[in-house]
């Protein structure tokens, strides 16, 4: 078993909205090109019948049945959500699993990694990745080695998957300062923990899609009846507001 | 706690080189960072004015691409018969010598014999240049299939367009309405847009039998019938009619609403009433009289009827006001109801003319009135191939255009903004050239713009000039010419045969084909112991399915590797506030002997002694397409680029600079110029604006123009039609061209809809996922492992009316063929549309991929169930395609479905499966053996090691 910082200062993490995310994937990919070059990501069979490759974000697709209107789709990006109480840290036998106390990142220590999967089997939002051709665990930095990272200019120390986001349905930020913009955008916008009744205490967070259907302005009025003016009468109406 | 150290200063590389991505046709700014001289990462250039920053997921796999196992190595000649995939590799010495060989007896002879065609091709004015100056009418790109109808309705309607030739007002529109957009053009901008308009909470509708990505996110989603839009718009059109809810000052000063019609029978019907000096006019409300279309302070009666004659304002409200397009009338064929229709009409209007905004920018139009400042109306429109792709789309974007006019909100604050060069009225665009002598150019380009049957290209005894038919009766307006034709033209010598058939980054034996089985066919067919297309010169980057039926390949470098250029001369990178064009240039030298298909090109054209390709003592002018980017011009002063000219300060015109590419490359690979802020809306109208478009170059004069409500291009189409003029349809074409061509706006059912009567009720589309481009990313081990199979999506009510279910399959069938493919259910879709993914489906043993592969045994193509013609007519063969301008009406399809229960169809592949296409020689490598990441090997044995750090 593995401890938990307890309270840490900051709780860095996403928010995404859901109301703005088309789905369209570039998160994902900006998160293996860049980890890729980092931490590593294999890819089995890359050309082949059945590839599967360590990705550390996915964008999943599912349709919604809504009463007395038509389905709607939400996509949904899925990533570690940096738990407060996160049990892929308590279960882990050596330590390689750790939650940071200055800043509340959950790491995996690949040097202590076994290869075991508990973790994987312990977090409820299926965010962890065991690498094939590494024998490790894999999972979400939340880019540590971008957002402390003196190398990069300062505008882009942000995960590489905030940078990307082509639609900005994703922030970043600390989620334990009530004045930060993601915050302030949790408390505009309702955003959500994921799956509370695990206790998991997710740091990221959700924004919902806002109401859908029509809308509500008042129905166009007639200028005229027009059958009986016939269009000359319409003109006449008309042009007479000029 | 003991926390291991982490590193966090890990440096991305040691060298970042700012070029254009080609994952797809955004051409997003990318920044590509190097170590080592080998490529490490790649993002988007937050300077670039396309992207800012960000990056679709096409773009960030670029290094996946630029590494794939697919790509070519080497030039090739076909030693086995077409087809079979027999190749060896050549000297580019012998490639190119082949090449000449072929052509140059062609161009002294019959240079019609030669048809060049080119597919996702970002160098339109360099090929159409190289194919004007070898004299063949047979040249375009791909917009016949692509989206002609979105560019050529705008163009006809505007002078501008949707695809990516113009954007909503991101900033300050309030109400955003989609049309048939899917990943369509442009992908990342309109991402941007809808971020914006979400951030502000701005509200965002989408019509679209199909409810994903956009439409996924979208406040209201409209599920429409597909070929339906035109007729819904034009029911919207009359709701705002009848409430009078439209924009009269709009309408009097900036389209051709006051102009007057002919009313007298006879050849000018139709046709704007003319003075002495052959100018349209109005009728001044202040004095009744004629007064002229730009005349100042005249204040044109848009009412007016004069010696008989009625505005275009009166014959368009005449028309539209027809019960015909009552939401009542339309509301089943559209499969919408009648009060959503309402409801739209009252969202459109509420938003236009009760929350109109205001921009306090004094300025004058061109007819010398000032404006104390810029009044806009926040409704904004986009639309794409869904609405293009049909045959009646032409009119279909027309209407929407239409729409815009009418709420008075195009090209003012808040609404729809058309991008440098644009907006350029039909009269600043050439007039198609195809006049062919066998040793000399064209007289001028292939592609252009008709304004009366005068201009069509035909041969004295009327058949069409060109193999593809473009710009004959057929397809008048045809400004993109119909690759989709050019096989089954030249297979069935129907305007002729040709000889060789020149083909750049076009897919044509798969994807890019409709009814690609009967074309594999076409390309393979003998007669007289030669090939039916005796020659087939192909050049491509990566081993796609056309490669095996190509005689010579000429191997492409990938994006990273090469000189492009993004030019104003064709598809620039402008927004509504600047004119752009950027280059590429090679981040990374090739290792393969391939080259720069536009240097091959240029030597080809070398070679072959084309003007403008030699000099004087005739050796070749430009070393490669570099040279040719900085030193070619089109016009004087005018050449590719428009930045950094002449001694490098000069912009837009200027004498060539032979060090523009590298100030290029210093400035992130772009160039921009900023338009004025007097000049940045009403921009057709605005003096300020047009001065600068010449000032820049984008035309010589001024070029102000009214909107065209009422086309009388399409209403001469019309008189012919009818008889008169002296150049005269064929008679089996007249019916249809009195229809489609009426000068306003009109819908009528698409061409496909006739085969419901014949069994085949269920619409099917196609959709571009917005990770993949077309046939590209399936060689991409990151994308295809995002989307490696494809369904076809079934509607609630086919599934539970067959008793669908997991697993199951369908045999789709339509008049053209059968296939057999795996189903699942969505919801969220029109209940009588199916669709699937576009292109995922690969051909077995192409694109490097293990003929096992998921988009080779389950991946499909709804290709092979749409015919390239219509049905068959007393032996005529009529394109399946737009009446006006030949656009490919693939989304007119209609089919039949019917459950294959997983348990009757054990072999579980996809029908009809092809036979294995051997492997041609390629680059090899890929991501097994290329990984840009870290030793494995070692890192795996670290975890032996004791730890550093960390609890145990």
């Amino acid at each position: 078993m593995t401890g938990l910082p307890g309270a840490t200062e900051k709780r860095l993490g996403l928010v995404i909205d859901l109301d703005t995310c088309v789905g369209c994937q570039a998160c994902v990919t900006a998160c293996k090109g860049w980890n890729d070059g980092g931490i590593g990501l294999s890819d089995q069979d890359p050309y082949g019948a059945d590839p599967s490759g360590t990705f550390l974000n996915r964008v999943h697709s599912y349709q919604v049945a809504i009463p007395d209107a038509p389905a709607q789709v939400v996509t949904f990006p899925r990533s570690c959500l940096h738990c407060d109480n996160a049990p892929c840290v308590t279960v882990c036998p050596t330590g390689a699993s750790y939650k940071r106390a200055e800043d509340g990142i959950v790491l995996v220590n690949e040097d202590a990694c076994i290869g075991c999967g508990l973790c994987a089997w312990a977090c409820p939002y299926g965010a962890r990745e065991m690498d094939a051709a590494q024998g490790v665990m894999k999972k979400c930095t939340l880019c540590v080695d971008r957002i402390y990272n003196e190398t990069l200019p300062e505008e882009d120390r942000e995960p590489a998957c905030v940078r990307t986001c082509p639609t900005n349905a994703r922030h970043f930020g600390d989620l334990a300062d009530p004045d930060s913009k993601v915050s302030q955008l949790v408390a505009q916008r309702g955003g959500y923990d994921l799956m509370p009744d695990m206790g998991t205490k997710p740091t990221n967070k959700y924004l919902p899609p806002r109401k859908k259907g029509p809308g509500e302005a008042s129905p166009l009025a007639p200028l005229l009846d027009i059958k009986a003016t016939g269009i000359a009468g319409w003109l006449d109406r008309m042009l007479g507001k000029i | 706690m003991n926390q291991p150290r982490v590193e966090t200063q890990r440096e991305v590389g040691d060298e970042v080189r700012q070029t254009t991505c080609y994952m797809c046709a955004c051409r997003c700014g990318i920044n590509v960072h190097l170590k080592s001289g080998k490529l490490a990462y790649i993002e988007g250039n937050r300077d670039h004015p396309i992207n800012k920053g960000v990056l679709c997921a096409k773009g960030a796999s670029g290094i996946m691409q630029v590494t794939a196992p697919s790509r070519l190595k080497a030039p090739l000649r076909r030693v086995g018969p077409r087809g079979s995939g027999a190749f060896e590799e050549i000297t580019w010495e012998e490639a190119l010598s082949t090449a000449v060989a072929w052509m140059k007896p062609l161009r002294e002879t019959a240079p019609e014999k030669l048809a060049f065609f080119t597919g996702r091709d970002q160098s339109q004015s360099l090929t159409g240049w190289w194919a004007q100056n070898f004299g063949t009418p047979n040249y375009a790109a791909h917009g016949g299939f692509c989206s002609v109808n979105m560019a050529a309705g705008g163009i006809y309607t505007i002078g501008g367009a949707f695809w990516e030739f113009g954007q909503p007002d991101w900033d300050r529109t309030k109400l955003f309405v989609m049309f048939g957009v899917a990943e369509d053009h442009d992908s990342n901008p309109i991402k941007i847009g809808l971020g914006k308009l979400k951030a502000r909470g701005a509200r965002v509708i989408s019509v679209n039998p199909v409810r994903t990505g956009y439409s996924a996110v979208a406040d209201d989603w409209i599920g429409i019938t597909p070929g339906t839009d035109g007729l819904l718009i034009l029911s919207l059109i009359h709701c705002l009619l009848e409430a009078g809810k439209i924009d009269l000052d709009y309408l009097a000063q900036w389209t051709n609403a006051p102009l007057l019609v002919t009313e007298a029978d006879g050849p000018e019907k139709g046709l704007f009433v003319r003075n002495a000096e052959s100018q349209p006019f109005v009728i001044d409300r202040r004095t009744s009289h004629p007064a002229p279309w730009d005349g100042k302070d005249v204040q044109p009666d848009l009412g007016a009827e004069w010696q008989g004659n009625r505005t275009v304002f009166r014959h368009m409200v005449e028309e539209y006001l027809k019960p015909g397009y009552a939401p009542e009338a339309v509301a089943a064929r559209c499969g919408v109801t009648a009060a959503r229709i309402r409801q739209l009409a009252a969202e459109l209007a509420d938003v236009a003319f009760n929350h109109a905004i205001t921009l306090d920018r004094p300025w004058t139009d061109f007819r010398g009135n000032e404006h104390p400042n810029m009044p806009g109306r926040p409704v904004s429109f986009h639309a794409m191939r869904g609405i293009s792709a049909h045959s009646n789309g032409f009119q279909t974007a027309r209407a929407l255009h239409l729409l815009q006019i009418l709420l008075g909100s195009l090209e003012t604050p808040g609404g729809y903004r058309l991008k440098p060069p644009y907006p350029k009225p039909i009269e600043a665009h050439p007039t198609p050239h195809f006049v062919s002598t066998p040793g000399k150019p064209l007289t001028g380009p292939h592609l252009g713009y008709v304004r009366s049957p005068d201009d069509l290209c035909l041969l004295p005894d009327g058949q069409p000039a060109r193999i593809d038919k473009g710009f004959s009766w057929e397809n008048p307006f045809s400004a993109h010419g119909l690759m989709h034709m050019v096989i089954p033209n030249a297979h069935a010598g129907d305007p002729y045969r040709i000889d060789t058939l020149f083909l750049y980054m076009a897919n044509m034996s798969w994807n890019s084909s409709m009814n690609s089985a009967r074309v594999m066919e076409m390309l393979t067919e003998e007669r007289d112991g030669d090939y039916v297309i005796p020659r087939i010169i192909y050049s491509d980057a990566y081993a796609s399915e056309m490669v095996a039926y190509a005689d010579l390949i000429l191997p492409d470098t990938t994006y990273l590797e090469r000189h492009d250029c993004i030019s104003l001369l064709d598809r620039p990178i402008s927004e509504p506030d600047a004119a752009g064009d950027a280059i590429r240039w090679p981040v990374i030298e090739p290792d393969r002997e391939v080259r720069c298909f536009q240097s091959v090109l240029l030597e080809l054209g070398a070679r072959l002694g084309l003007p403008g390709m030699v000099n004087e003592d005739g050796t070749p002018k430009f070393k490669d397409y570099a040279d040719y980017i900085a030193n070619h011009q089109r016009r004087p002063g005018v050449g590719p680029l428009m930045g950094f000219r002449g001694n490098g300060e000069a912009e837009g015109r200027g004498a060539p600079n032979p060090d523009q590419l590298n100030r290029y490359i210093e400035n992130g690979a772009f160039y921009q110029a900023h338009v004025p802020e007097e000049a940045a809306f009403y921009k057709p109208w605005n003096a300020a604006y047009q001065d600068w478009a010449v000032k820049l170059g984008l035309y010589e004069t001024p070029q102000p123009y009214l909107f065209n409500i009422w086309s009388e291009p399409m209403r001469r189409f019309q008189l012919a039609a009818e008889g008169f003029g002296p150049r005269q349809p064929p008679d089996h074409l007249r019916a249809r061209l009195k229809q489609a061509m009426h000068p306003l706006p009109i819908w009528y059912a698409p061409y496909g809809d006739e085969d419901a009567a014949f069994g085949y009720p269920v619409h099917a589309l196609t959709q571009r996922p917005m990770d993949m481009y077309h046939s590209w990313g399936s060689q991409n081990a990151w994308l295809r492992q995002i989307k490696g199979h494809n369904y076809l999506y079934l509607p609630t009510k086919i599934w539970v009316e067959q008793g669908f279910q997991d697993g199951d399959w369908a045999r789709v069938s339509s008049r053209a063929g059968t296939i057999v493919v795996p189903v699942a259910h969505m919801a969220a879709l029109n209940e009588n549309t199916v669709w699937t993914w576009n292109a995922i489906g690969k051909r077995k043993g192409a694109w490097a991929l293990d003929a096992d592969a998921p988009e080779a045994t389950t991946g499909f193509l709804l290709n092979h169930l749409i015919s390239e013609l219509l049905p068959d007519r007393d032996g005529l063969r009529l394109s399946n395609s737009d009446p006006i301008t030949g656009q490919a009406a693939w989304f007119d399809q209609r089919v039949r479905v019917e459950r294959v229960a997983a348990e009757d169809h054990p072999r579980g592949t996809v029908e009809p499966m092809f036979e294995r296409l051997p492997d041609p020689p390629r680059a090899g490598g890929g991501r097994d053996h290329n990984s840009s990441a870290k030793n494995w090997t070692a890192s795996f044995r670290r975890k032996f090691v004791a730890p550093v750090g960390g609890e145990t």
